[in-house]
C-alpha cells in the first residue's frame, strides 16, 4: 500500500470519528465564540478599539482553542488502536501526514465558523479580504503540523494534557506573528509578502520535521 | 546499540521466532531476564503464568512492539535489534488486553480498515466478519458493542491478514464456549499455513495447544 493510500485511510478514519463525535463544531467553537464574545464585553462599546482588537483576538482564540482540537483529534488513537495500526505496517510517516491532514482541516472548519462572530463582534477592517483564502489555510496547517508533533512527542506521557500545549504554545509564535501582521499589513494597505512566505516557510519546516521525526517518535513513545 | 547482521529464520529454517537470553528492564524495573525461547512453524504454544509475570511484556516482544533492553533474538528472521522489524511486522497480529478497534466506527468499518490498511481486499474484511459470527453486528458502533464482540471483531483482524506469528493475550478471557472454539480454530489455522500461534492464558485447561511454556517472574520456564 502506498504512502498516500495510507495516509488517505487514516486521515478517512479521523474525519468520520470526528464527523460522528461533532466535538469540533458543537463544543470547541461555541467555546471560542463565547471567549470572542467576553472580551467586548470587558473592553465596552469602544467601536473603533475592538475594530483594532479584532484580528489579534481572532488569532489568540484560534490557537488557544486549537489546542483543545489538537488534543482532541490525538486521543482518537489510544495506545491499543496504535499498535494495531503499527503491526499492519502503517508508514508512521503516512500516519504523520494523515492525522495532520484531518487536525488542519478541523482547525481551518474552526477558523471559517469564528469568523463570522469576530466580523459582527468588532467590525474588523476587511480590506484585502480575499487574502484571508490563503492566510487561514497557511495557518491551521502550521498549527496541526506543530499539533501533531507535539501530541505524537507527548503520547504515553501522564501530563500530556498540560504538556502538549505548553510545547505548541511557544513554537506557535512565528505562526501567531506571520498570521496577525499579515492581517495588519492589508489593514495598513503594506505589502504581505514576508509574512505569508514567513507562513509557508513555518509550514514546510514543521512538515519536513515531521516527517523525519514521525519513526523515531513513535518507537521512543511506544 | 549494536546491529546484528540480518539473517533470515536464524540456525534452523524452522524456528519462526528465538530469543536468546533476551531481557526487558523498564527504569529500574526489571520485566524479563535472560529470556530463552524458540518457537517453530507450525506450532500452537500456551504461555502460562501469574499475573505480573511478564507475559504481557513477552507478547509484545515478540510483536516487535518492544525491542529487549538485553540480549536479543529474531522474531520472523528479522534481528529484533535492527530495522527489519519493520518490514516483518504486518506479518504478526497481536490481540491484547484492550480491542485495538475504534469506538465510534462500526465494526464493518473497523475491518474494512483493517483490510484496507493490510492492503487485503474489501471482501475479505466482510467474510472475516461472517467467519466470526458477527455479520448480522456489522453496522453497529463497536462502543455499542459487548466485549464478547469485540474479541470477536479482533479475532476477524487475524483472519483479514493471515499472520505468520499470532499472538492472542488471555485468549479465551471472557468468551462464550463458541468463541474460545473460535479462537482455537484461528490458532490452529495459523499453525496449519505454517505460522505460530501463542496463546496467553491463567488458565492451562482451556488452552489447546502443541506446547505450553511458563513465565514467572519475567523468566520462562518449560512447563510441558
Amino acid at each position: 500500500m502506498t504512502f498516500w493510500r495510507q495516509a488517505k485511510e487514516i486521515a478517512r478514519k479521523d474525519l468520520v470519528v470526528e464527523a460522528r463525535t461533532s466535538e469540533v463544531v458543537l463544543m470547541t467553537a461555541p467555546f471560542g465564540a463565547a471567549a470572542l464574545i467576553l472580551i467586548p464585553l470587558a473592553i465596552g462599546t469602544d467601536a473603533p478599539l475592538l475594530s483594532r482588537l479584532g484580528a489579534g483576538m481572532y488569532w489568540i482564540v484560534v490557537l488557544l482553542f486549537g489546542v483543545l482540537v489538537i488534543l482532541r483529534k490525538s486521543a482518537v488513537d489510544g495506545p491499543a488502536q496504535t499498535d494495531v495500526i503499527r503491526l499492519l505496517g502503517v508508514d508512521p510517516a503516512a500516519r504523520f501526514a494523515g492525522a495532520t491532514a484531518t487536525t488542519a482541516f478541523l482547525l481551518l472548519l474552526f477558523e471559517i465558523i469564528l469568523a463570522p462572530v469576530v466580523i459582527a463582534l468588532y467590525n474588523p477592517d476587511l480590506r484585502g479580504w480575499p487574502w484571508l483564502l490563503l492566510i487561514l489555510p497557511l495557518t491551521a496547517a502550521g498549527l496541526a503540523l506543530l499539533g501533531t508533533i507535539a501530541a505524537g512527542v507527548t503520547t504515553g506521557l501522564g501530563t500530556r494534557i498540560s504538556l502538549t500545549p505548553l510545547l505548541i504554545i511557544p513554537l506557535s509564535l512565528p505562526l501567531l506573528l506571520g498570521a496577525t501582521q499579515a492581517l495588519e499589513g492589508l489593514r495598513l494597505g503594506r505589502g504581505i509578502l514576508p509574512w505569508l512566505v514567513l507562513l509557508a516557510a513555518v509550514d514546510l519546516a514543521l512538515a519536513v520535521a515531521g516527517v523525519l521525526a514521525a519513526r523515531p517518535i513513535e518507537e521512543a513513545t511506544a | 546499540m549494536s546491529r546484528r547482521p540480518y539473517t533470515p529464520f536464524v540456525s534452523a529454517k524452522t524456528h519462526l521466532v528465538l530469543l536468546e537470553d533476551a531481557g526487558l528492564r523498564v527504569g529500574p524495573t526489571v520485566i524479563l531476564q535472560r529470556v530463552k525461547l524458540s518457537l517453530d512453524a507450525g506450532e500452537k504454544v500456551g504461555l502460562l503464568g501469574p499475573n505480573g509475570s511478564g507475559k504481557t511484556t513477552l507478547l509484545r516482544l515478540l510483536a516487535t512492539l518492544q525491542r529487549p533492553t538485553s540480549g536479543g533474538g529474531t522474531v520472523l528472521g528479522a534481528d529484533l535489534m535492527s530495522n527489519d522489524i519493520y518490514r516483518i511486522r504486518p506479518h504478526i497480529v497481536l490481540i491484547g488486553h484492550e480491542p485495538g478497534l475504534y469506538p465510534e466506527l462500526t465494526l464493518a468499518e473497523n475491518s474494512r480498515l483493517v483490510a484496507s490498511l493490510a492492503g487485503r481486499d474489501q471482501e475479505r474484511a466482510r467474510t472475516a466478519l461472517e467467519l466470526v459470527g458477527l455479520a448480522g453486528a456489522a453496522d453497529r458502533r463497536a462502543r455499542d458493542c459487548s466485549r464478547g464482540m469485540l474479541r470477536r471483531t479482533e479475532l476477524a483482524r487475524a483472519l483479514i491478514v493471515e499472520p505468520r506469528l499470532l499472538l492472542l493475550d488471555e485468549a479465551h478471557a471472557g468468551l462464550d464456549e463458541s468463541a474460545s472454539a473460535l479462537v482455537d480454530l484461528i490458532a490452529a489455522r495459523v499453525a496449519e499455513r505454517g505460522g505460530t500461534a501463542v496463546l496467553v492464558s491463567h488458565d492451562a485447561e482451556r488452552l489447546n495447544v502443541d506446547r505450553s511454556v511458563r513465565v514467572v517472574g519475567g523468566m520462562v520456564e518449560q512447563a510441558s
